[in-house]
């Protein structure tokens, strides 16, 4: 017996939000990145609890889905942040901003 | 308490202390290492919730490739110590009260609709044939469609790095003339 699947999701929310928070108030692209990884992991963590829960193999046939699509994003993630560090020197998401606005004029 | 829970709750206090350490660290190594403690203790997790392959694909494709692809970046842009500015009052606040409002519904969400029962959950374990013939069987379109978005990523990732290299050398070729 392990724990009731509420104790599952309590966990998976929390680390969703420690995700957000990263990614919302960390000002660096690298950071972020890495939030949006947290986040996915948490959903990962809801789809395995229930699997365990429905007794349904579906739940981790959608987590491998999670995988893929993480593995995807993050590897364009950081092409487009080496870019992006390349052209201005700068890894903060304001000042690459403006300093590929002040580029273009 | 059996020892499942015990060890779920352990775990789960792993995960929560490490992702805390690599979402506060200023130095951007130290929080790519923590949060590969933090995904070893998410693969532990998925084996005690009955899903071995999960819990090494976990591993190899977490730990083992995204957080060395984090780490080589870090190390490749060379601002691994310099970390980054604080972020402003404004943000700091806007993302206090998302947290606890996130936090208090989903609590509150959680009560209410029990969440399938406060039951707790009996062990199991998926077979690895098992699971694997169900997928393929099953989501096989799925997976293909997986492996074309990382072949797409794939030519992303090559041409964004194409692109750089290539403006270089035309830069390199008129600074001396």
């Amino acid at each position: 017996m392990i724990v009731p699947y509420s104790h599952i999701l309590l966990l998976s929310a929390l680390l969703f939000v420690l995700g957000m928070l990263c990614a919302v108030t960390r000002r660096n692209l690298i950071m972020v990145l890495l939030g949006l990884e947290i986040m996915l992991n948490a959903s990962a963590v809801a789809f395995v609890g229930a699997a365990l829960r429905w007794q349904q193999i579906e739940g981790q046939a959608m987590v491998i889905f999670i995988l893929a699509v993480a593995a995807a994003e993050v590897s364009i993630g950081l092409a487009l942040i080496v870019f992006a560090y390349r052209r201005t020197g700068s890894l903060d998401p304001q000042s690459i901003k403006t300093l590929f606005a002040t580029e273009r004029t | 308490m059996t020892i499942y829970a015990f060890l779920f709750y352990i775990i789960a206090a792993i995960i929560l202390a490490s992702t805390v350490i690599a979402v506060t660290r200023r130095n951007l190594v130290h929080a790519a290492i923590s949060l590969a403690v933090s995904f070893f203790g998410s693969a532990m997790l998925f084996y005690l919730l009955g899903a071995p392959l999960l819990a090494v694909l976990e591993v190899i494709v977490y730990v083992g490739a995204i957080m060395v692809l984090f780490l080589f970046v870090i190390m490749m842009i060379k601002s691994g110590t310099k970390g980054d500015s604080g972020p402003s009052r404004g943000h700091q606040l806007g993302a206090a009260l998302l947290a606890i409002t996130y936090v208090t519904a989903a609590v509150m969400l959680v009560r209410a609709v029990g969440a399938g029962g406060d039951a707790a959950l009996e062990a199991a374990m998926a077979n690895p044939a098992v699971f694997g013939q169900y997928l393929f069987q099953r989501h096989w379109l799925s997976i293909e469609i997986a492996s074309f978005l990382l072949l797409i990523a794939l030519v992303g990732v090559l041409h964004l790095g194409r692109d750089i290299r290539h403006r270089q050398t035309r830069a390199g070729e008129e600074d001396p003339s």
